[in-house]
């Protein structure tokens, strides 16, 4: 219990003095989230959503980075890259899911697996 | 009350409904009865604090304006630009204060209307969570004290009024509406936007006090005035979307597709209200131009929708081409520099509109159930003609609905009379100010046309003989749920809780608190002071309120000749002006005006971008693969024949052996002279090129067949062989190459750590 309490006090003393640690930390966890979508949801949407926060995830260790080792713009510069492609690739993507749509009735990726045979 | 505590309650109003929307929107199924009572609860607990906030602020710093201030994102030093950071911060001034009670009085009692409205709703839980959603960004939008906060809790309000508007999705009339509502108001928001942009780029902060300072110290964008004219618009663009303005004020009616309490938060009483907010927020850097723009703008949408509302049946339309018009009044009355009235009108006009659309939401409700029991499914329940003699059926409603319109249209005792004749008699100073005597016209002329339709409104649905003797039978007062808030609406429709004098407002409260902020431009570009306008407002303060009152009373005079006595026979003038009353139904064509520029004009652009794409670019894909496959299919043909290989063998064996044959005969006959000795060398050389030809030639055709065929074969049947292998991992989901990829990743972590 003692122990229990001090790990927790230590955990908010950590959460109250934000560092680059704070940021990966994040960054995994949007990550992992990311990946977890992609890989156990059968919607292509939500497969999409998933590459979002994988993307997004990026974002923040470059801007985490930027922020706390060189203190200099380039990280954000390469974030806002990958956020236009992003967007591109939302763009694209959806399309391709339209398509997908109007061709298989389904969005459902698990059962879009005509090319195998 | 210390400031700190004021600040801190203020947060929780903001924060509090967000927390709601958290809970709701993750939890909803789990709670009982979908967490209906989570949210009403928290929001009647937020309007106890707005309440305090109001009343501590208006009572202990009447004058001051409390701020926080906190820096948010700071990028340090940035090239090209200086120090750049991004402030964000609350301020509770009081037209804050005030418009977060607004809020916060319509926002819980709509939660407890739509309890009873929306009983057994399929998605009864998430209605409720982006009821929250929609609290918090509207709260946001009251409470920023800077441009930032109010773009993003601006886009927010947007996004859930998408949310409500589409909540019947499956209906594809809702889902459009959402949709067409939030592309308008993109259109409004672009130009706010860089109205936004350019006050950041000479200021460079987003904070309200802090670029009004600059400017009271002479600053301008870019050292022009004209700039800062542009801003002023620009910034404009933002209500004009928001507030449903002239020319974007299509998406609101459209927008009625939501359900009824929806309608009455947001796109009556609330957000739509924000760009006027928004409009006072920025009232002291608009110059004399920009306000005359909006006033011209505010005093267009009045006008053009007020007609429309005549010519319309659902009442629902009716009540939301009455707002149109009335926040085209309010934009109006802010435009022309009465402040306080303009924003007074928002105040009232919340409680009274939020009250009809209720209103008729109740009369819907019972419609609605009362067709259900009969299995008519094919009468429209929002039709007004399907309805009538409802009054004796459902007294609280109609009562309470008579309340609320006579306070839109402007009778006396009535919280609307106060603040609608405040505007008329801005307007009125406003003429004899500039001249511009065409804004009191509309304004008069719409205070007419707004007691006409809205008494047609109430005859049509209350009075007279119900269409169905039969139906009516089986129509029943709404539950206490849902009359309850209409009597709250009613009662605060009252002159005595804006001003205790029922014929002027400016002793009251209210005006105390709201004073018209003096403006920061240049002298040069600023419209009229307080002091003239307050003079001119002086001289016509009476003459304004017997004219209001007269075009008032003739409006509803009409109306109960043309429906109640029938002494005007509405449907033979209806065909007499057949061409007018046509143009007024269909809403002067403006979707058809839109559908034919803006939407065909896009169509159009997105055709050619698809002409491009499937003719050049595939073009330009299927050529160069069409080119490769006709190629290689030409030399595919001739390996195929053996010519190309003989070819090449026969070329490589003739310069081999020709090589060889010289190289054997200038070494058995090195310095060979004389024509004699010449031909031997010759016959040598030939003999051992010929010997060796036939010699490498056979043997190359050997190597060939056995040697590399017999390679490439073994290549392809190791290709085969493990192609076998890998195909079952080959699954052709998606899902299974991500992982094997991810472990990969997790590979080459594990061998570099």
């Amino acid at each position: 219990m003692e122990s229990v309490l001090s790990m927790f006090t230590s955990f908010v003393e950590w959460l109250r003095q934000p560092g680059l640690t704070h940021f990966l930390v994040l960054s995994a966890l949007l990550f992992s989230m990311g990946v977890f979508a992609i890989l156990t949801r059968r919607n292509a949407i939500m497969v999409l959503m998933g590459i979002e926060l994988v993307l997004n995830a990026a974002n923040i260790n470059f801007v985490a980075f930027a922020r706390y080792t060189t203190h200099s713009l380039d990280g954000h510069i390469v974030a806002v890259f990958v956020i236009i492609l992003a967007a591109a690739e939302a763009a694209i993507a959806l399309a391709i899911v339209l398509n997908i749509y109007q061709t298989f009735n389904t969005v459902n990726v698990d059962e879009l697996n005509t090319l195998k045979d | 009350m210390s400031q700190e505590t004021l600040l801190t309650l203020a947060t929780l109003v903001l924060l509090l409904p967000l927390l709601d929307f958290v809970i709701l929107v993750f939890f909803q199924k789990r709670l009982p009865r979908n967490g209906d009572w989570l949210g009403t609860s928290m929001l009647f607990i937020v309007l106890g604090m707005a309440i305090t906030v109001m009343m501590v602020k208006l009572t202990s710093y009447h004058d001051e304006t409390i701020q926080i201030v906190f820096p948010w994102v700071d990028f340090g030093t940035v090239p090209l630009i200086g120090r750049l950071t991004i402030e964000l911060g609350l301020m509770i001034d009081n037209i804050a204060a005030i418009m977060l009670v607004v809020v916060a009085i319509v926002s819980s009692l709509v939660h407890l209307f739509s309890i009873g409205y929306m009983q057994g709703d399929v998605r009864y839980g998430r209605y409720f969570a982006y009821l929250g959603l929609f609290t918090f960004s509207m709260m946001g939008i009251v409470l920023t004290n800077n441009f930032f906060l109010m773009y993003v809790s601006w886009e927010l309000v947007g996004l859930s009024s998408y949310l409500l508007i589409g909540h019947w999705f499956e209906k594809k009339s809702a889902a459009d509406a959402g949709k067409k509502a939030f592309i308008v108001n993109r259109v409004g928001d672009i130009g706010m936007f860089v109205g936004i942009l350019i006050l950041y780029a000479t200021f460079h902060t987003f904070r309200f006090d802090e670029i009004f300072a600059a400017m009271q110290s002479g600053t301008v964008p870019f050292n022009d005035n004209a700039w800062l004219t542009a801003a002023g618009i620009l910034v404009f663009c933002g209500a004009i979307g928001k507030s449903a303005q002239f020319p974007l004020h299509v998406w609101l009616p459209d927008a009625m597709e939501g359900p009824t309490p929806v309608s009455a938060l947001i796109h009556a009483a609330t957000m739509v209200a924000a760009g006027v907010y928004l409009v006072t927020r920025t009232f002291a850097m608009m110059t004399a131009d920009a306000l005359m723009v909006i006033a011209y703008i505010g005093a267009i949408t009045a006008f053009v929708s007020a007609t429309i509302a005549i010519a319309q049946n659902d009442i629902k339309k009716v009540l939301a081409y009455s707002t149109v018009s009335q926040l085209g009044y309010m934009i109006m009355g802010l435009g022309v520099g009465a402040y306080t009235a303009g924003f007074f009108h928002l105040t009232t006009h919340a409680m009274f509109k939020a009250g009809l659309f209720l209103g008729s939401g109740s009369v819907i409700h019972a419609m609605h159930h009362a067709l259900h029991h009969a299995h008519d499914h094919h009468t429209d329940p929002q039709d007004i003609r399907n309805m009538g003699g409802l009054w004796k059926k459902m007294p609280i409603t109609f009562w309470t609905f008579l309340m609320y319109t006579l306070a839109i249209c402007g009778v006396p005792f009535t919280s609307g009379f106060l603040s609608k004749d405040e505007i008329l008699a801005g307007t009125l100073a406003f003429g004899d100010l500039t001249g511009h005597y065409i804004i009191p016209i509309v304004g008069f002329f719409v205070a007419g046309l707004t007691a006409f339709y809205m008494f047609r409104l109430v005859i049509v649905t209350f009075f007279g003989e119900h269409k169905d003797a039969h139906r009516v039978g089986s129509i029943h007062e709404s539950p206490a749920v849902m009359t309850i808030p209409l009597i709250v609406f009613a009662v605060l429709s009252f002159f005595a809780f804006y001003s205790f004098n029922p014929f002027g407002a400016a002793s009251g409260w209210f005006y105390a608190a709201v004073e018209r902020p003096e403006t920061v431009v240049p002298a040069l570009v600023a419209a009229a002071g307080n002091q003239p306008f307050e003079e001119a407002l002086h001289h016509v303060h009476l003459p304004a309120m017997l004219l209001s009152l007269l075009v008032a009373g003739t409006g509803i005079a009409i109306a109960f000749a043309t429906y109640y006595w029938k002494k005007i026979d509405a449907d033979a003038i209806a065909t007499k002006l057949a061409p007018l009353h046509k143009f007024l139904m269909n809403k002067w064509y403006f979707d058809e005006l839109y559908q034919a520029t803006v939407v065909k004009g896009t169509d159009t652009i997105a055709d050619a971008y698809k002409w491009f794409d499937n003719t050049i670019i595939d073009g330009i894909v299927n050529g160069t693969a069409k080119w490769t496959l006709g190629v290689t299919e030409g030399t595919n043909r001739t390996w195929e024949e053996g010519a190309w290989g003989a070819m090449f063998y026969k070329a490589a064996a003739t310069v081999l052996s020709l090589y060889a044959g010289w190289e054997l005969a200038s070494w058995l006959m090195p310095g060979a002279a004389g024509t004699w000795q010449y031909l031997q060398f010759l016959v040598i050389a030939m003999g051992t090129a010929g010997l060796s030809f036939f010699l490498f030639y056979a043997g190359v055709g050997g190597f060939d067949n056995k040697i590399v065929d017999g390679l490439v074969n073994f290549i392809a049947y190791l290709a085969g062989f493990f192609g076998l292998l890998s195909r079952k991992l080959q699954t052709g989901r998606v899902q299974t190459y991500i992982a094997f990829a991810l472990f990969g990743v997790l590979v080459f972590f594990l061998w570099f750590r």
